[in-house]
């Protein structure tokens, strides 16, 4: 007996002893060369496994639990130092590639579009949204378009307050978008919706104006429209496009292609309609000009001025986009100063 | 039209304040522009009264005074250079009661030139504010009125209106009979009597042209912005101010026998008012004599036959001219008169005999002297018709969407003078001679609704018919294409279509002439551009004066090529960049932007373009030659990219390397729906091939090379490497291409593969004199 007490000691020595040299291994070789000494082919808790054959039948059951006993504690043991020493070399690692993520991204940056372009995009997709439909006209017109079909005769004063830029006596830089109103209904029948937006040109320059500028015309021609309609159409527009409920007024105004003509005004947004330089304190900024197509324009195109009716109305970008981003000078548009250019983007 | 608000409110006083009675004005279509007080500018203005005077010891026409302005206080001495300063005096006097400053006509407004002492009557209460003793309290209504409201360039015009608007109280001119006592006439002929259907005249004797016009008319004309030029011309302006009828005036000794009324003579000239002689053309209407021309009728007077400080004996000119007559003639001239601007617009041709006989009696009352008969040429045929307009009272509703209650209508009609007959289907409307601006039934309609108030009527949404519309896959929108370029870094632009001719010289292609402007805003803004290149590079050199070291733009807008006869304006897309790569960071290392940096980007762009695109080397005068490239498309040519030529460095101000793109935009934005190829489930295999070849082959020949290889399992290839360093003979270049081979159906073998790579070889060596490195 005093022969098994002593092997029983053993066992529980060499799993002790093993246990001091797994806690003590700090890298993964050590505990590999523990794997083979323990569990190798010759490995010292192989051999108590090897040798329990040879063990006395009513002795091998206290020593094979305690063999078998040993093989499971020292192989846990192992795995257990492994997993350890394996999140600590990856904490290592991890420490090692820390990084500033305070530091800017690399690659490159994005670039804007132009506040005038930002502008007439909105207005394009509002209307685009409603049903219009996009179309265009040329820069270079003749005084017909321009003039003539839009009930602006050679000698109306009205031609004279445009202030044009003239090729030659018939050609000219167009003064308005309104000529792709006739542009449009010579080649469309109606019913029609179309939005157009682009530069015109007016030979002027002052704090105030530049001879170069940007206008959006809309048109609607159908049976049943009316003034009531336009009304709606644009303070619904004035509204979304400013993202808030502002105080809108339509008063009488005049355009040779339009009749009834109004232009329609908005709460000044610097001083909530209180009166300040900005609205020659009237506490309004006109923003549009708008009214029902006049018969004679729908007479030049053979449009049938008893079976439609047209609504139209034009507006200056330049203008909305001051207002709606707080821009104090009509020049910066033009000037292309990063500096301003970058706070649209 | 400005004019004093006091003034209107003798025509016609509605019992509201100036702000309801401007938003009122505003509201119906007389928009007004500003109103301005001039308590505002000069408060604190009081009567002081000079207690004692004595000449400056040491200044030479100033004098020291003692102005009392207030009973309990010690006078204040105060230092003045008016003359005609005395004892006993009342004066206005500004800054009481620290030291005061005696203030000049001028100082208060009241006149232009420098230096008058304003002599204040005696009645003058010492302290009393100076505007409230001189009534001055008034508010300037400045009026921006549309081109179809002449009749309102007037105080009783205006005054009409408003009293239609608030029903309040309309004055009317009473007129006392002119006493005639002059017996002198001046005979008076028109010739076309179209143009003027009737004109009238009067003499009027013995004036005294250096008589005092009167303070309130003074100020009244002050307010409308105009100046005092003596009595007779005040009373004029006056009247035209109050009435809307302009006159004129002769001096009458200056004439030679009667009045002619007629068109001018090839090459007549005429010395104008403002000094400008013209020669006259065969379009325009006159006043003559027997001997010439004496002003350009209903425009402008000529100088030697108007009022001057010797006259003595007056013919006063009272018109109807008809607007066809007189609309865009000034302009010929360069000249814009009040008178021009009302007898284009259109002047009530019955206002014509009122006026002359209000003048009449102002100047008699002014300047004295005995008045004539009048003297009258009238054309009924020519004079304009009276205009009735058939109104269907559907049609109130069908335009402005509303119904107006019948009576409503009739009583609208009436407050505006239109006389109105009830008819079977809606009314007959005559309107009235002063009403130059309706002609149709909308006209009429529109006067319905802004006598109610365009802001009083609903707002409706609209009924309307739904449309087709289309959803193209064969374009690509220009959205896309700016936000590629925005996601690369570019800024969008807006230059001038117009530029500088100087600038423009060194970007025209052979043979182009630019379009110009026969009358540009300056010499610098006249050329129509040919390419947006110009206008980008001025906005970039702008940029980089102003320390960007970095500057990325480009640009979507017109072109404008052709002739005259045949103008062509298509969109061009462009770019001008400069600086480096990428924007300065931490941890990249700079480098500048080079040729392949801005290929990319037009790559980029045209990728969305299903089409054959070739870049191809060419000569552009402004670009670099051996670093630039015009861009096909099939064959057709469709834009260029390189970096600018060095030789446009000095002329457009500027030391960096600025490169350049332009795409015609019609171009790149055809596209084509996609078509769907099977996709091979076998291996794809890659073989790389290092060539080395002549160095000035390229990689474009290469590329064109391997395109003849007719093989259906070589399914793309790409250049991966260009070396030429140490190693290479320097004639030659090692160029190291990837294969890419695929069968739709089986796994290749490698045999199948390399017969492939040897007749590539077999091609690359006879075509390009290739040798593959090993």
């Amino acid at each position: 007996m005093a022969k098994l007490g002593s092997q029983l000691q053993e066992i529980n020595n060499i799993v002790a002893t093993a246990k001091d040299a797994i806690f003590a291994a700090e890298q993964n070789s050590i505990l590999k060369i523990l794997r083979i000494k323990y569990f190798g082919k010759k490995g010292i808790i192989t051999c108590y496994l090897k040798g329990l054959g040879d063990v006395s039948a009513e002795q091998r059951p206290v020593i094979g639990k305690l063999v078998h006993w040993a093989k499971k504690e020292v192989a846990g043991l192992i795995e257990e130092r492994e997993r350890i020493l394996a999140e600590f070399e990856i904490n290592t690692e991890l420490k090692h590639e820390t990084l500033d993520i305070s530091l800017p991204g690399r690659g490159d940056n994005i670039g804007g579009l132009h506040p005038v372009t930002r502008t007439l995009k909105r207005i394009e997709c509002y209307f685009q949204k409603i049903g219009f439909s996009i179309t265009e006209g040329p820069e270079i017109e003749d005084s017909i378009h321009n003039f003539d079909a839009l009930n602006i005769s050679k000698y109306h004063p009205a031609r004279a307050m445009h202030d044009t830029f003239y090729f030659n006596s018939e050609l000219l830089l167009r003064t308005h978008t309104s000529p792709v109103q006739i542009r449009v209904m010579e080649n469309k029948r109606p019913p029609l919706r179309i939005i157009a937006a682009g530069r015109v040109y007016r030979c002027d320059s002052d704090i105030t104006h530049t001879p170069m500028f940007h206008q959006v015309e809309g048109l609607m021609v159908d049976n049943h429209l009316s003034f009531t309609d336009l009304k709606c159409i644009l303070i619904d527009f004035l509204k979304a496009f400013f993202e808030c409920s502002l105080g809108v007024r339509f008063r009488p105004s005049y355009f040779p292609f339009t009749e009834p003509s109004a232009e329609v005004d908005i709460e000044c947004a610097i001083c909530k309609g209180e009166g300040c330089c900005i609205c020659s304190y009237t506490g309004w900024l006109e923003v549009l000009g708008c009214g029902v197509v006049h018969p004679k324009v729908f007479s030049y195109v053979n449009v049938d001025s008893e079976k439609y009716l047209g609504l139209a109305f034009g507006m200056g970008i330049e203008r909305l986009a001051m207002l709606r981003y707080g821009v104090n000078d009509l020049r910066l548009f033009f000037d292309n100063d990063l500096d301003f250019l970058r706070q649209f983007n | 039209m400005k004019f004093s608000e006091k003034w209107l409110r003798e025509w016609a006083n509605p019992d509201f304040d100036s702000l309801k009675l401007v938003e009122c004005l505003t509201q119906a279509g007389l928009k007004v522009d500003a109103y301005t007080s001039f308590v505002d500018k000069f408060s604190g203005v009081i009567v002081g009264e000079v207690m004692f005077v004595r000449a400056h010891p040491d200044t030479n026409g100033s004098y020291l005074c003692q102005v009392s302005v207030s009973v309990e206080e010690e006078p204040l001495p105060i230092i003045c250079d008016l003359q005609g300063i005395r004892q006993g005096l009342k004066v206005p006097v500004a800054g009481a009661p620290h030291a005061g400053m005696l203030c000049s006509s001028k100082d208060l407004g009241l006149s232009e030139s420098d230096g008058i002492l304003v002599e204040l009557p005696n009645d003058a209460l010492v302290s009393s504010n100076i505007y409230d003793y001189l009534d001055l309290e008034d508010i300037v209504i400045d009026i921006d009125l549309t081109p179809n409201r002449s009749d309102c360039l007037c105080i009783a015009g205006i005054a009409r209106e408003v009293s239609a608007l608030t029903g309040c109280h309309l004055r009317t001119l009473d007129q006392n009979k002119i006493e005639e006592k002059s017996h002198r006439t001046l005979t008076i002929q028109v010739e076309d009597r179209q143009s003027c259907p009737h004109y009238s005249g009067r003499v009027i004797e013995n004036i005294d042209v250096n008589s005092i016009t009167p303070l309130w008319m003074k100020e009244k004309l002050r307010c409308s912005g105009l100046r005092s030029l003596g009595p007779v011309a005040d009373v004029i302006n006056y009247v035209m101010l109050e009435l809307g009828q302009p006159m004129h005036v002769f001096d009458l000794d200056s004439l030679n026998d009667g009045i002619i009324v007629r068109i001018a003579k090839t090459n007549e000239k005429l010395t104008l008012l403002d000094g400008k002689e013209v020669i006259i053309k065969d379009d325009t209407l006159i006043i003559a004599d027997h001997l010439g021309p004496l002003a350009l009728a209903g425009i402008i007077g000529g100088k030697y036959s108007g009022v001057n400080n010797k006259t003595k004996n007056l013919f006063l000119e009272s018109s109807f001219f008809n607007p066809t007559a007189i609309s865009g003639r000034a302009r010929n001239y360069s000249v814009n008169t009040y008178s021009s601007h009302r007898f284009e617009r259109g002047v009530d041709p019955k206002i014509s005999k009122i006026a002359i006989d209000r003048a009449t009696s102002l100047l008699l009352s002014i300047v004295g002297g005995e008045a004539g008969s009048i003297t009258e040429m009238t054309s009924k045929d020519n004079m304009p018709k009276k205009i009735t307009i058939h109104l269907r009272s559907d049609q109130i509703k069908r335009v402005l969407g509303i119904t107006i209650e019948k009576n409503q209508v009739v009583d609208t009609f009436q407050r505006l003078n239109f006389m109105v007959k009830i008819t079977e289907d809606g009314w007959d409307v005559t309107v009235p001679s002063f009403r130059f601006d309706l002609s149709i039934e909308v006209d009429l309609i529109e006067e319905l609704m802004r006598l109610q108030g365009y802001d009083s009527l609903p707002n409706t949404r609209p009924r309307i018919t739904l449309l087709k519309t289309d959803i193209s896959e064969n374009s690509v929108s220009i959205e896309r294409l700016q936000n590629l370029l925005i996601d690369r870094d570019y800024q969008e632009a807006i230059t001038y279509s117009f530029i500088d001719s100087n600038i423009h010289q060194y970007f025209l292609l052979e043979g182009m002439v630019p379009i110009t402007l026969a009358n540009p805003i300056s010499i610098n803004l006249s050329d129509m551009r040919t390419s947006l290149w110009p206008g980008l590079i001025q906005a970039l050199v702008y940029n980089l004066n102003r320390q960007h070291k970095r500057v990325r733009f480009f640009e979507v807008g017109c072109v404008y090529t052709g002739t005259l006869d045949n103008i062509k304006q298509y969109r061009h897309i462009s770019g001008a960049l400069c600086g480096s790569r990428s924007h300065e960071q931490w941890s990249e290392k700079q480098r500048p932007i080079n040729f392949f940096d801005v290929k990319s980007d037009v790559e980029a762009l045209l990728s969305t373009t299903s089409d054959n695109i070739f870049f191809v080397e060419e000569q552009h005068l402004s670009l670099h030659p051996g670093q630039s490239a015009r861009i096909y498309k099939d064959d057709k040519a469709m834009g260029w990219v390189g970096a600018l030529h060095p030789r446009l460095n000095k002329p457009l101000g500027f030391n960096d390397k600025i490169y350049v793109f332009e795409l015609k935009l019609p171009n790149v934005l055809t596209s084509k729906p996609p078509s769907f190829k099977s996709l091979s489930r076998f291996p794809k295999n890659r073989r790389d091939l290092a060539l080395l070849v002549d160095h000035n082959i390229t990689a474009g020949e290469i590329d064109r090379c391997l395109n003849n290889i007719k093989s259906d399992i070589l399914k793309s290839t790409q250049v991966f490497d260009v070396y030429n360093g140490y190693g290479i003979k320097c004639n030659k270049k090692s160029v190291a291409i990837a294969f890419f081979i695929q069968h739709e159906e089986r796994t290749l073998t490698d045999e199948e593969i390399d017969v492939l790579m040897q007749d590539i070889i077999k091609i690359l060596e006879q075509q390009l004199k290739a040798i593959v490195r090993s």
